[in-house]
């Protein structure tokens, strides 16, 4: 028996070795911390299904290795002097991996079946700034109406309701992707299955078996096949990250996209330069109910802020995964300038004192205490950092008492404006701009959970929408910021997030930045 | 007999339809929906998608329409996995999950029924004792301490086995999870068995046996086992439905697509039809696994008669 196991295992192994010695196919494992719910690139949202996505569809831009914008499917466009009407000159020779040619019609057909209501796309408002995009998103218009035009085969004519100057970095969201209509005809929703799926990026669909792996093979009709240098992708799900370290150690998986960060001390130890930390735009923030008494006191809120010790959560609580923030927008955004509460650069203490000031004033301290109820979502590091900022707000009077809920109870409980007194919320920018944020506070907003609503802060947003010169549109961004976070606490932010992911030395072209992008077309395996 | 069947699995269909019902009322308790999520959908698109799924009718009417969807062998669309429908995530799971548990099972059944035999004819000698210590640590160590150590020593330090995934069955790829799964099962199978054979050794029918002068052997496998077969089978139904529809434990630890993960994940999702299809999965098991127990009682047990 023993012996037989042997020999059998010597000859799997020996089979697998002249199998890829064969081919000399270059593999990259890549793991991906979930499943992608769908490969329809208009009914996707989630970081985890842009990874897969990105490799196998092309946008009118995309982003290369350091996540800066540069020409896709498109190989130049011009912009008229009111900066309205994008005109897009697509890559001639670039094809579906079928060989047809990638046209003008199909992004038409593609926008319309995004905004169409009878798609459900989830991410339809990654057109919202083309003329009648919400209004046919709301069964207002008819798709036909979206502001985009094949002026001919190889030319794509869109028309933005306002100078959008974000507009170019919104197009490497793979909301934006084209789908071939060709294929879609054909089949219908099944489009995404192996098999049937054409796409045009570096990558073809070639199995999804859920929950274990999705295959993608080189695309060799991609433009630029030359120039990709791994053969196959596996995309591997690593929900349990434990499990997903020990398959990197044995070398099963060649990169991960997140880490146990309770474990990050021995990582760093054990795996040294192949971890790569660093800023990530995101905003780790809690939101207190603004128009439920005490919470509509300003001063309140800074001094419940100012109590809080982010330096002591990002590094006791996230290991230095996080970084202590104190604005909304997170620093990285070229040409824009954050602005952080005034207290940002005050030691600890001095913030405490000032607060104690403040909740003396309201009458507030351990002999009469303020009772505050924090609500969060399941997940071991949302309750460590509740746990803590309880412990820190005790000494000063203020009684903090935890509610732990799933996440849709949580986030069910935030949309439908229900009763609670601070909660915790998270934003991921979906591409490089202030706005992405900044547009959370907006009255009326859907994801504006503390209900803050001031017209000045409206205003300035309205207006920065509304400019043409993309520095005065970042300076009036930059003023909303003051006014609704710094001053106002629309939201109160705590941490920013960063991303954490461990490659192999064996994988070159992995270049860090602060979109956490990574195009398996850029890189190479030794 | 053939009438005792086919009366049971006729009662199946009102015990499935109640089960079904209530589920499908309970689950709608539950606060939230599958479109609630931290980035936070325009009511717009929210309504579209609810549309789409037609969670925006009444709840009866969809309830109508689940039914009668599930009568014609639909069960609908996943709404957490657009581009499968349930009973694709189950063509896909179901497979992977029979296989481990089912080899889980077989190996317990046969190993820990070995040792308890063993153990009970040692009764209170080392081999008694062994046996009872290794059992007693197989049903206390969790699976989510066995899995892990199995990793870290075989696939790590020894490098006999992968860390994780199904590699497309290959056998190689399933000792892992097998030998978790099997663990729990074989000690508790051990200490059953143990029991009844000892219990079953000391009964008349056995003395009677042995004052005719039967072999050793025939007293054992021909007479003692059989009695003592029953409380291993009435725990080898449940233990058999719940291995063969997957551990949440073991696939997430070993990556395993197996179900066993879908009807822990499906209900955190608020994936409405998903959560429906394992609730029907998991109750066709379960009614199918109480009835071969009870027609094995007739086979094992000669007193017992279905009339």
């Amino acid at each position: 028996m023993n012996m037989n196991f042997k020999s059998w295992l010597v000859g799997t192994t020996m089979l697998a070795m002249t199998a890829s010695g064969a081919f000399a196919e270059v593999v990259l494992n890549r793991g991906n911390s979930m499943d992608p719910e769908s490969l329809d690139p208009h009914k996707t949202s989630t970081v985890n299904e842009a990874n897969v996505i990105r490799d196998l569809f092309m946008g009118l831009t995309v982003q290369d290795a350091k996540a800066a914008v540069i020409p896709g499917a498109a190989e130049s466009w011009t912009v008229s002097d009111d900066g309205k009407v994008y005109t897009f000159k697509l890559r001639t020779g670039a094809t579906w991996s079928d060989g047809s040619p990638v046209t003008a019609n199909d992004f038409v057909f593609a926008w319309q079946r995004l905004t169409d209501p009878a798609t459900g796309a989830e991410y339809a408002y990654m057109l919202a700034p083309v003329v009648n995009a919400e209004d046919v998103t709301a069964g207002k218009k008819k798709p036909a109406e979206l502001g985009v035009k094949a002026v001919d085969d190889m030319t794509f004519e869109v028309t933005l309701n306002a100078p959008t100057p974000y507009f170019l970095e919104m197009l490497t969201h793979q909301a934006t992707y084209p789908v071939s209509k060709a294929n879609i005809e054909k089949f219908g929703a099944e489009f995404s299955k192996p098999g049937n799926m054409v796409s045009n990026g570096a990558y073809t669909l070639a199995e999804f078996v859920p929950n274990d792996h999705i295959k993608l093979m080189k695309n060799p009709k991609f433009y630029d096949a030359a120039n990709v240098k791994i053969d196959v992708v596996n995309f591997i799900p690593t929900e349990d990250k434990s499990t997903a370290m020990k398959r990197f150690e044995a070398g099963e998986l060649d990169m991960n996209d997140d880490l146990p960060t309770e474990q990050l001390a021995d990582l760093k130890a054990k795996f040294g330069n192949d971890l790569k930390i660093g800023p990530y735009l995101g905003t780790y923030y809690y939101i207190f109910k603004i128009p439920k008494a005490p919470w509509d006191n300003v001063k309140l809120r800074h001094a419940i802020s100012m109590l809080i010790d982010r330096d002591y959560l990002a590094e006791k609580v996230w290991s230095n995964t996080m970084i202590p923030s104190y604005s909304f927008v997170p620093p990285g955004v070229s040409g824009y300038e954050t602005r952080t509460t005034d207290y940002a650069e005050m030691s600890q203490i001095d913030r405490e004192e000032a607060a104690k000031k403040v909740l003396g004033e309201l009458g507030i301290g351990p002999d009469k205490p303020l009772k505050m109820e924090i609500h969060y979502n399941t997940s071991e590091n949302h309750k460590n950092t509740a746990v803590a900022i309880q412990e820190q707000l005790k000494p000063f009077g203020i009684e903090i008492s935890l509610v732990n809920t799933d996440g849709k109870t949580h986030y069910g409980l935030l949309e439908q404006h229900g009763d609670f007194d601070v909660a915790r919320a998270g934003w991921i920018a979906d591409y490089k701009d202030p706005a992405n944020f900044l547009d959370l506070c907006k009255t009326g907003a859907g994801n504006n959970y503390s209900e803050y609503s001031n017209p000045e802060y409206d205003g300035l947003l309205a207006k920065a929408a509304a400019a043409t010169d993309p520095a005065e549109r970042m300076k009036d961004l930059s003023d909303a910021e003051a006014i609704g976070v710094a001053r106002d606490l629309c939201v109160m932010p705590l941490l920013y997030y960063s991303y954490h992911d461990i490659v192999s030395p064996k994988v070159k072209g992995w270049e860090e930045n602060v979109m956490d992008v990574h195009p398996t077309r850029y890189m190479s395996k030794e | 007999m053939l009438r005792y069947v086919i009366r049971r699995l006729l009662t199946a269909i009102p015990t499935l339809f109640v089960i079904v019902t209530i589920s499908f009322f309970l689950m709608r308790v539950a606060p939230g929906g599958p479109f609630n999520q931290e980035k936070g959908l325009n009511p717009d698109i929210k309504a579209n998608l609810e549309r789409v799924y037609h969670l925006d009718e009444s709840l009866l009417m969809q309830y109508l329409r689940y039914l009668w969807n599930l009568v014609r062998g639909d069960f609908g669309p996943t709404y957490t996995s657009p581009d499968f429908t349930v009973a694709e995530r189950f063509a896909n799971g179901l497979p992977v999950s029979i296989q481990l548990g089912g080899m889980a099972l077989i190996l317990a059944l046969l190993i820990g029924g070995a040792l308890g035999i063993i153990a009970a004819l040692h009764q209170n000698k080392w081999e008694d004792y062994s046996v009872i210590a290794t059992a007693t640590a197989g049903s206390t160590i969790p699976t989510f301490v066995i899995a892990p150590l199995f990793q870290l020593f075989f696939a790590l330090s020894l490098k006999w086995f992968p860390v994780g995934g199904w590699g497309d069955g290959a056998l190689i790829n399933k000792v892992g999870p097998v030998l978790t799964l099997m663990l729990p099962q074989l000690a508790i199978v051990a200490r059953l068995m143990r029991g009844s054979m000892i219990e079953s050794l000391h009964s008349h029918h056995i003395r009677t046996a042995r004052a005719l002068g039967l072999s050793d052997y025939a007293i054992i496998i021909r007479h003692a086992l059989r009695g003592a077969l029953l409380p291993v089978v009435s725990y080898a139904g449940p233990a058999a439905a719940a291995l063969l529809t997957g551990s949440v434990i073991v696939e997430t630890i070993f990556s395993i697509p197996g179900v066993g993960r879908e009807f822990v994940f499906s209900a955190l999702n608020r994936d409405y039809t998903m959560v429906m299809g394992t609730v029907v999965v998991i109750a066709l098991f379960t009614i199918s696994f109480n009835l071969i127990v009870d027609i094995l009682y007739a086979v094992v047990d000669p007193r017992v008669r279905y009339d």
